[in-house]
């Protein structure tokens, strides 16, 4: 395995050099070949990895695929190995990001196929993949950081992709400092670990977090730490905001970086982290409430939106807080699971709204559409596949993921009924907005432009066949898992419960936590999802509807929703405000009225004196000859008189 | 004999003349002439001095004051002929660029 995992960095590298490098003295299809071949390679190999990992059993498959290539860097009792952990949560992981990655990229063939800067769309995307895989791969957290920051940044050079948007550049610079509060939230938490135990390897922390008891304050704050920067990377709250902005990128960037890879880079830290969170039942609970909340709050959000994107980054919001629901009650292979359903479909989403959107040459407003069904049935069939799997209609992908994090936060028992609670009102939710959205863009009247009318067609073939592909994961992706097969579950044990040389029994084990098939809650998610259907049809059926129409008293909860909860107003007031105030002060009495004057009263005292002091400065030889000849006779002079 | 003040007397006179020369005459030549007039004054001094203290070392350092001597009239010519192709006038006054 050694001998060939370096392929998978490898490959999207040198695709990156290469597009980057040379991407404009090439040919569109030389780089969309080079794009889509680095990311096919990988995709192999990835394969590869995982066939070898399946010729393994029990602890092996947790422990041998952890190797070394050399040693990166070293400073006293500090190593970091630059080295791979491919173990089950690894390449789970590793055939999502590499096979929806590359049905992605052979989708930006399509979509991008008018763009001027077709090869530095497709070098930052393989320079993304190349970061993802570093963070996923990573076998220390300094590793895990690198791949973190990296992710961060080519996600903004892709949400700023069209510079020449202001609002891009915007949005590229607000994703970017969430991320970065983020990243510092990691460094924090590699430092406590360095000082703490002296190793910032997984398998070196994990060992020794194990021998300490459950709820040590060190534990804690690593935990909280970790979580900081999992919370702005997966865009849960109060990192949330970043997320919709980034919808200004281009649509096959949404599809892969924020909807499908990138943002689940959370669930899968916490789950790589297990052991530190089965330790801190503190930070595991905040996880949960966050997760929970967040699902809540954005499918609110979802529900009044108008732009096509819009409605599915906030419904990514919410199904990520799903996942951190799901790692946070200690089920950790049902927030994977749902993680891994959620790419396909997700995925899916966005790749049919870049069709509708490119179809209407750049509209996403949901009221400037309608009667798309029959203008564009490819798009509208493979839609449909996916607004149902969101939806969590059995027994496609959604439903079976959904349900089994609702059932694991049910069957603790406790004060995580709220939290499930809470996910039972978004699954509602979710159906109503997902078949608002299908309803106002695909059927009811065409309420397109004339000139978009005119030259409305469907998607070529490079972006229908990823979509048909992803169509099939989402139908059939649910039978990785459920209540009566547990696959992921069986797949990812050697990881959850196994350390190299402690005792993992030592801990509570949420992991073997018997679930059942609720049929009660079966029953609620049934009547739920067709309540959302038939609300959605009976509102949304015939087009749009105009404010007016809202009843008196839904109106403050339209308003509120429909600012996003003001998030971004009470930040402006919260930060933006008073550092802007601070600014102004500092400029105004500090800088101005304090150190301008002293700066310029120096420079104004130098140059009066020298002013002054001009004339002695003739330019005339005889001048200067004659100043020697007074000085010398003063000095011989004084030592005469001194005799 | 001459006694020994007078060459010390001699060499005093000579040196405030090359001095007045330097501060008073406004032709370069002049000048470097008055230099070396100074410069000669402070050789006989100290070849007087020396032969008074019966000592080598102040005719020694006469024959570095020749030498550094010639190699200034050496470049001081080759400035004076610089500035006067560049200027057609050797006028120290003139030159005085270099004023504040």
């Amino acid at each position: 395995m050694q001998s060939y995992a370096w392929i998978l960095l490898a490959a999207p590298l040198l695709g990156f050099a290469l597009n980057g490098a040379f991407g404009r003295r090439l040919s569109r299809s030389q780089v969309s070949a080079i794009g889509c071949g680095a990311i096919g390679v990988a995709f192999v190999v990835a394969l590869l990895c995982y066939a070898q990992l399946l010729g393994w059993t029990g602890h092996d498959q947790a422990t041998r695929g952890n190797f070394n290539y050399y040693t990166w860097a070293g400073s006293g009792a500090l190593k970091i190995q630059a080295g791979m952990l491919i173990d089950p949560l690894s390449v789970t992981m590793l055939l999502v990001v590499t096979g929806v990655g590359f049905l992605i990229h052979v989708y930006s063939i399509g979509y991008m196929h008018d763009d001027p800067d077709y090869s530095r769309f497709f070098a930052y995307m393989n320079l993304f993949l190349f970061s993802m895989l570093m963070l996923v791969l990573a076998n220390n957290f300094l590793f895990l950081l690198i791949g973190w920051g990296l992710v961060g940044l080519s996600s903004y050079l892709l949400i700023g992709f069209w510079y020449y948007n202001v609002s891009a550049v915007l949005a590229a610079r607000k994703a970017l400092i969430m991320n970065v509060i983020g990243d510092v939230g990691i460094m924090l938490a590699i430092f406590t670990m360095f000082r703490q135990w002296g190793d910032i390897s997984y398998s070196g922390v994990f060992a020794r977090a194990a021998t300490y008891k459950s709820g040590d304050h060190i534990i804690t704050a690593i935990c909280l730490l970790l979580l900081v920067g999992a919370l702005a990377k997966s865009a849960q709250i109060p990192l949330h905001t970043w997320l919709p902005d980034a919808m200004e990128g281009p649509t096959p960037v949404s599809a892969l970086i924020h909807a499908a890879t990138m943002v689940t880079a959370g669930v899968y830290l916490i789950a790589r982290c297990h052991v530190l969170y089965d330790l801190s039942p503190f930070s595991a609970g905040l996880v949960a409430c966050i997760g929970a909340a967040t699902a809540v709050v954005a499918a609110t959000i979802a529900l009044v939106q108008t732009d096509i994107k819009r409605v599915l980054a906030y419904s990514t919001m919410s199904q990520i807080g799903y996942m951190f629901l799901g790692v946070g009650v200690g089920a950790y292979s049902s927030g994977m699971f749902h993680l891994v359903t959620h790419a396909f479909f997700k995925a899916l989403l966005f790749m049919g709204a870049g069709s509708v959107i490119h179809a209407l040459g750049g509209e996403q407003d949901l009221r400037k559409m309608g009667a798309l069904r029959s203008r564009l049935p490819k798009t509208y069939l493979v839609f449909t596949i996916g607004v149902l799997a969101i939806a969590g209609v059995p027994p496609l992908a959604g439903f079976w993921s959904k349900d089994e994090i609702l059932a694991h936060a049910y069957a603790l028992n406790d004060w995580h009924v709220v939290l499930w609670a809470m996910g039972m009102i978004t699954a509602g939710m979710t159906v109503f907005y997902m078949f608002r959205l299908w309803y106002l863009a695909f059927h009811g009247r065409s309420r397109l432009d004339k000139e978009v009318a005119g030259h409305l067609h469907e998607s070529p073939t490079s972006m229908l066949v990823p979509m048909y592909v992803l169509s099939v994961l989402a139908v059939v992706g649910g039978f990785l898992q459920t209540p009566f097969w547990g696959g992921l579950h069986e797949f990812l044990r050697p990881v959850m419960d196994h350390l190299p040389d402690r005792a993992y029994t030592l801990l509570p084990a949420p992991w073997d936590r018997d679930v059942d098939f609720q049929w009660g809650a079966f029953a609620i998610l049934l009547v739920l999802i067709a309540t959302g259907w038939f609300l959605a049809r009976d509102l949304y059926h015939q087009g749009p509807r105009s404010q007016r129409d809202i009843p008196a008293a839904a109106l403050p909860l339209y308003t509120f929703f429909s600012h996003k909860w003001y998030f971004d107003e009470l930040y402006h007031v919260l930060f933006e405000v008073p550092v802007y105030a601070l600014a102004t002060l500092s400029w105004r009495w500090v800088d101005r009225g304090l150190i301008d004057p002293i700066v310029n009263g120096v420079a104004a005292g130098v140059g009066s004196a020298s002013d002054d002091l001009r004339p002695v400065e003739s330019g005339y030889v005889r001048t200067y000859a004659l100043a020697l000849v007074v000085g010398v006779l003063l000095v011989v002079g004084l030592a005469v008189a001194q005799r | 004999m001459i006694p020994y003040s007078a060459y010390l007397v001699v060499g005093a006179i000579m040196f405030t003349i090359g001095t007045v020369g330097v501060l008073i005459r406004r032709d370069p030549l002049i000048i470097f002439m008055s230099v070396e007039m100074m410069l000669n004054a402070v050789n006989l001094t100290l070849v007087a001095i020396s032969r008074q203290l019966r000592s080598m070392d102040g005719q020694i350092f006469v024959f570095f004051v020749m030498t550094v001597a010639a190699a200034e009239v050496v470049i001081g010519l080759a400035i004076i002929v610089a500035i006067f192709r560049s200027r057609d006038s050797i006028d120290v006054d003139a030159i005085s660029s270099m004023r504040g």
